[in-house]
């Protein structure tokens, strides 16, 4: 197969749209979320989504597969709060690896069926996607004691590394850190991948990076500007580093603009499908979207597209569309003083 | 080399030295390592926050103290800090012997942090693993030059562990050499113990052959340590570090720990201890330390001697009121002025007395080219405080007193024409003739001729005085010479401003108005030029000498136009500049439409300054920075760069003033003639440029800009495009700052800001300029260039601004503002002249090819303005309104 930094020099590629927004439209009670397995768990679990890899596997393959007959070249795996620091809302610590490898599972079978259905086509892949936790390093959430810290380096480093053992093991092909809001927590996870595949001494599978800009400012919720986030993240080699989440399309070009002159390696952008409205639904066209893709593709800013929260199996398709002649951003050569 | 806390810290080959706040640190500070004893964590915050203010770049923390839980205190000063947005905005060096300090450290920073430092000293597994663990957290490493036998003390154990070290980084570890710093070891000199006497220049040579070995590391050290055998005597050891960087610096020292407010200027220290701590540091001589020591005594006994300058504190206060004007000093006014005040029977009298006696010395040496005008302006800064005080007991005599009128000082009105924002050259004439007893009426800038003249008639003043910058000014000078014709004035004009001349003024202006009206080249002159027209006698012989001048140079003037040949326009487009095309291939941009920069650092932008037109601006004549040891004017020179780099620190360090540009390429083709003609987004934009038209000598080109673009190729068109670029840069947020150095009376530190502020923005047209050729274009990716090289532009590439020889319709301007959305991005707004507000700005288009070049394009013909006129779709008539300076015939 085809490596997918050769994939990356010919074209640009397409990450797939939301699992959240896609998963409420199941409309799944409190008993599809528990499964048999789970009937008697001393907690409700609705809502817990990644729970569904075990009890609801179905779903997620069926999501998949919708992402890929729209054209997704890499998919997520269903693991956005997939470690031991989240799923403790759950009680479900004890599940982290289990319910990694089953995600990844189901991302690989996907794949497998697609490949099978579409001989001769293009390389799919999958990325184990790594969220950013449920706390947070930089940021204490006591505002009378800005030095406390509800969680701890390490802690979060653990539960990263086991979440990474638990995809690779499961078989994903890429790693992708998304939705970062403190970079604290990513350079946790950025360690935790570093050292699992040095302990393992294995061939580090590709990262990918993509950070999360909360306003207008062009600030992470951590308070980095782009360029120090950027900076902050760069020791990971990442194959590509990007934006996702938190603004539509239309507020996030400008920052897009500046890391796609900043960046020495690929770009990735997945907007939220516009802002959301009143009652918190995302309502912007799949050509809406679409279009302000194509014209961050012909502006050079972009080599990896897709959608983030309100975006459907509909919007990839019309990205997919719009971008698929379009020549990538180039990598620049970047000044050796500063690489 | 990349860092950031919640801002990002580039370090780029021609980045100034990086200075490393160290006051956080418990080993150096007696005062930090108490607060953090006591768990006084919000105090100790605030000696972080003093560092940053006070502009260190970088933050060293250091726990080591053996009384504290370092990894705890570590840890939680850390966390504190993070909260503290002011502060964490720069990296954090994370200093520690200690690794387990380090790594606590490390864990609390999302910044890209400095470790400080890992080394040998235990061998090279622990040097390894040390460094593993550091890349792993993404964080630059300073590494000792230190190994299992000790610490580097020679030029070769220097280089040879520094060499060892970078080679286990780079090839064992996968270190990225950008994020390397070395640190080859500063130790005292001086001690008296003849093994240490080459040890700082072991160091700068050490600094020198790793730069050239390994050229993308960076070098680091503690300066404090070199002065160690000093201590106690502050004077000898800033002097000693400033000279021990000043070498160490050129060598290749990037960064070091240093208290940046303690450190004095190479040029301001004494000559001779400068040459005593040189042959000290540079190991030149063998009685060196001897002789240091010696004079550090002499130091030690000076700070006694101090207090006798202050002899004159004991003359009368006419005497020290003289004193304080002609040496600028404030510090005693209020209280002179008050005592002045007691002693005269009306306060009016201490002005016309003693102050005016004080103003006339000053006056006089002016005159007599021993003060120099920084000088000057300092004395009115004083003359302006003292009459602040006596103004309100006038006032309030007057009240009681109607009948005494004011004093009969004669009254000057200035101000800079309607659509023209330059007013440091009128600021300046303003306080020279107010030194020199007329009482000023400035207006400011932009007014217009009926607010200039209703005021005149208001205030009854005996002389106008108009100032202005760019060209369309001429016109609105003519404009206000005709209306005071009109107005049946009487008064004489005088006319200032780099873009007028005296050719221009008797060409002009003086036909239009019968009065007098006298060119004034500097503020020097305004002097003799006033004085001469205001007394009564000298007057009428003055302005006749003034008409015979003008009249010659108009005559001059008509004779010399016949003396010139022009081609026609077709004829000059048929010599246009040669362009090999068919060789030519464009670089791309790396992107087409526009990229602004909001709030650029300052810091960065001042490193691009070019101080010799500031210098101009103080009617300072010479080349910087040879200015500095100028015979007559050096020690003045030096005093003004001192106080303006003062200025600059606190410009930078309070952010006084906001850096915004914006840049923008598109794909441009010219028509073969004088228009280019550019695609943005969909639609066309056609840019006019004027051509030179006077015959050349033979092979010599008739340019216009137009040629410097490829022309559209007929049939199928070129795989890749030809670009043109723009910029417009600004400095946004002066008008505060220069109010409150006006309400203080301080013209000193007001026109210092202004020329500062000018000075900036084209430091930083500079600075973009070369991140387009480098970085944004890229087509001069490998360029290196020195501040001077840039001074003289050396680079390939042009960027000539509407308005200026090379392109010299201003109205172009209007194009380019929309084309960059340049109101938008930057705040710029263009007046009906087309000056830019702030006056602080720059604009003007990039050309790329390397053979564009700045040139003139001088006076031009009638069938020219015909062509340009149908071209630009306007009026011949405006089109001659806005080109009257370069109208070869009369309009």
């Amino acid at each position: 197969m085809k490596s997918i930094e050769a994939c990356l020099q010919e074209r640009i590629l397409i990450i797939d749209g939301a699992m959240g927004t896609m998963i409420q439209q199941y409309k799944l009670g409190e008993s599809e979320y528990r499964g048999e397995r789970f009937r008697d768990w001393p907690c409700d679990l609705k809502g817990n989504n990644d729970l569904l890899s075990i009890t609801k596997p179905s779903v997620i393959r069926e999501i998949h597969m919708q992402y890929l007959e729209a054209g997704a070249d890499i998919i997520e795996t269903n693991t956005f709060n997939a470690q031991r620091v989240s799923l403790a809302d759950y009680r479900m610590q004890e599940l982290a690896y289990e319910l990694n490898v089953t995600a990844a599972t189901c991302a690989r079978e996907a794949v497998g069926t697609f490949t099978t259905s579409h001989p001769g086509g293009s390389p799919k892949f999958v990325a184990g996607a790594i969220g950013p936790m449920n706390k947070t390093l930089s940021l204490s959430p006591d505002v009378n004691n800005p030095g406390f810290r509800s969680v701890s380096f390490d802690e979060v480093a653990d539960a990263y590394y086991e979440q990474v053992r638990g995809l690779v093991d499961g078989g994903v092909d890429l790693l992708l850190i998304e939705t970062i809001f403190d970079t604290l927590n990513a350079k946790a996870a950025i360690y935790a991948i570093k050292k699992f595949f040095r302990d393992t001494s294995t061939k580090p599978l590709p990262v990918m990076i993509s950070g999360t800009i909360t306003d207008a400012s062009g600030r992470t919720l951590s308070g980095q500007t782009l360029e120090a986030f950027y900076t902050s993240v760069m020791h990971a080699r990442p194959l590509s580093i990007g934006l996702n989440c938190a603004l539509g399309a239309e507020q996030m070009r400008p920052h897009i603009e500046e890391l796609s002159h900043l960046a020495g390696c690929y770009v990735s952008a997945y907007p939220n499908a516009g802002l959301p409205n009143a009652m918190g639904d995302y309502d912007e066209k799949p050509e809406q979207t679409a279009h302000f893709l194509e014209d961050w593709a012909k502006a050079g800013f972009v080599n990896i597209v897709g959608g983030c929260c309100g975006t459907t199996p509909e919007h990839i398709r019309h990205i997919a569309e719009h971008v698929k002649d379009i020549v990538p951003r180039a990598l620049p050569v970047e000044e050796t003083e500063l690489a | 080399m990349r860092l950031s806390g919640l801002e990002p810290l580039v370090i780029r080959p021609e980045t100034n030295f990086v200075n490393i706040g160290e006051r956080t640190n418990v080993t150096g500070s007696k005062k930090f390592a108490r607060l953090i004893r006591d768990n006084r964590y919000e105090e100790a915050l605030s000696v972080a926050r003093q560092q940053v203010e006070s502009g260190a770049q970088v933050l060293d923390v250091n726990m080591d103290d053996a009384l504290l839980d370092g990894e705890k205190a570590m840890q939680t000063f850390l966390n504190l800090l993070q909260a503290e947005p002011d502060i964490a905005k720069i990296p954090i060096m994370i200093d520690s012997s200690k690794f387990s300090i380090i790594e606590s450290g490390l864990k609390c920073v999302q910044g890209k942090c400095i470790v400080n430092s890992i080394s040998m000293k235990e061998g090279v597994e622990k040097f390894v693993e040390q460094a593993i663990i550091c890349k792993s957290y993404g964080a630059a490493v300073i590494v000792m030059a230190f190994d299992e036998r000790g610490q580097a003390d020679t030029l070769d154990k220097r280089v040879s562990i520094c060499s060892t070290a970078y080679q286990i980084l780079t090839d064992e570890v996968g270190f990225d050499p950008q994020d390397i710093i070395f640190d080859p070891n500063i130790f005292a000199i001086a001690t008296g113990i003849e093994e240490h006497n080459n040890y700082a220049v072991d160091f700068i040579e050490a600094a020198r052959i790793i730069k050239q070995k390994m050229p993308l590391v960076k070098i680091s050290g503690g300066v404090s340590n070199i002065s160690f055998s000093f201590r106690g005597n502050e004077a000898v050891r800033e002097a000693m570090h400033s000279v021990f960087l000043f070498y160490a610096i050129r060598a290749g020292m990037d960064m070091g720990i240093v208290n940046a407010g303690q450190l004095v200027v190479y040029d301001e220290i004494e000559p001779e201890l400068r040459s005593l701590c040189e042959d000290v540091i540079l190991n030149r001589r063998t009685d060196a330390t001897d002789r240091l020591l010696a004079f550090a005594e002499t130091v030690k006994a000076k700070d006694k001697t101090a207090a006798r300058d202050e002899a004159w504190r004991n003359a009368p206060v006419e005497e020290r009121l003289k004193h304080a004007l002609v040496n600028g000093i404030t510090e005693y006014i209020d209280d002179d002025t008050e005592e002045a005040r007691l002693k005269y029977p009306k306060p009016l009298d201490v002005i016309e007395g003693p102050l005016m006696a004080g103003m006339n010395v000053v006056g006089d040496l002016f005159g007599s080219g021993k003060m120099f005008l920084p000088q000057v302006v300092k004395s009115a800064r004083v003359m302006k405080k003292s009459v602040a005080i006596l103004t309100p007991y006038i006032e309030e005599e007057k009240k009681n007193n109607p009948k005494s009128s004011p004093g009969g000082a004669a009254r000057i009105l200035m101000a800079t024409v309607k659509g023209d924002v330059h007013d440091i050259g009128k600021n300046i004439v303003g306080v020279v003739l107010g030194c020199n007893g007329y009482d000023i009426i400035d207006l400011g800038v932009m007014v217009p001729a009926d607010k200039i003249l209703e005021t005149a008639r208001r205030e009854n003043v005996d002389i106008i005085g108009l100032s202005g910058l760019i060209t369309p000014s001429l016109d609105e000078m003519v404009h206000v010479a005709r209306e005071m014709k009109r107005q049946k004035f009487e008064v004489p004009l005088l006319i200032g401003g780099a873009t007028t001349s005296r050719m221009h003024t008797a060409v002009r202006i003086s036909p239009e108005y019968d009065h007098g009206v006298v060119h004034v080249l500097d503020a020097s002159r305004s002097v003799t030029v006033a004085g001469s027209l205001l007394n009564r006698e000298q007057r009428p012989g003055f302005l006749h000498a003034i008409s015979d001048e003008y009249a010659k140079l108009k005559a001059d003037f008509s004779n010399k136009k016949s003396t010139k040949q022009y081609l026609s326009l077709a004829n000059a487009q048929r010599n246009k500049a040669p362009v090999a095309w068919e060789k030519f291939e464009p670089v791309q941009p790396k992107f087409t439409g526009n990229k602004s920069f909001n709030d650029y650092p300052l810091s960065e932008i001042a490193a691009y300054i070019d101080w010799q037109p500031f210098f101009i601006a103080w009617e300072m004549h010479g080349k910087f920075p040879q200015i500095l040891q100028d015979q007559k004017i050096g020690v003045e020179a030096k005093k003004l760069y001192g106080d303006a780099q003062v200025l600059l620190k606190q410009i930078i360090s309070e952010r006084w003033l906001t850096a915004n540009g914006v840049i923008g390429f598109w794909g441009a083709a010219s028509d073969g003639k004088d228009t280019v003609i550019l695609k943005s987004g969909s639609h066309e934009c056609r840019l006019e440029f004027l051509r030179q038209q006077v015959k050349k000598a033979a092979n010599q080109p008739n340019m216009s800009l137009a040629d410097f673009i490829r022309p559209e190729l007929t049939g199928q068109p070129p795989a890749k495009p030809d670009h043109i670029g723009a910029f417009a840069v600004t400095m946004q947020g002066i008008e505060s700052h220069i109010e409150r150095f006006q309400r203080n009376h301080d013209d000193y530190n007001k026109i210092i800001l202004q020329a500062l502020a000018d000075r900036l923005a084209e430091a930083f047209a500079e600075l973009l300029h070369e991140r387009v050729r480098k970085e944004f274009w890229g087509y001069a990716k490998d360029e290196q260039l020195s501040n001077e090289e840039l001074i003289r532009e050396a680079y390939s590439g042009i960027r000539p601004a509407p308005g200026y020889p090379a392109c010299p319709d201003h109205t172009e301007k209007r194009k380019l503002f929309k084309l960059l959305d340049a109101e938008k991005n930057t705040g710029i707004v263009l007046t009906e002249s087309l000056a830019m507000y702030p006056a602080s700005s720059v604009c003007g288009w990039y050309f790329a090819n390397p053979e564009s070049k700045y040139f003139g394009v001088g006076k031009i013909e009638k069938d020219q303005v015909e062509d340009y006129s149908r071209r630009k779709n306007m009026p011949v008539e405006e089109i001659e309104r806005w080109l009257r300076p370069i109208l070869e015939y009369d309009a």
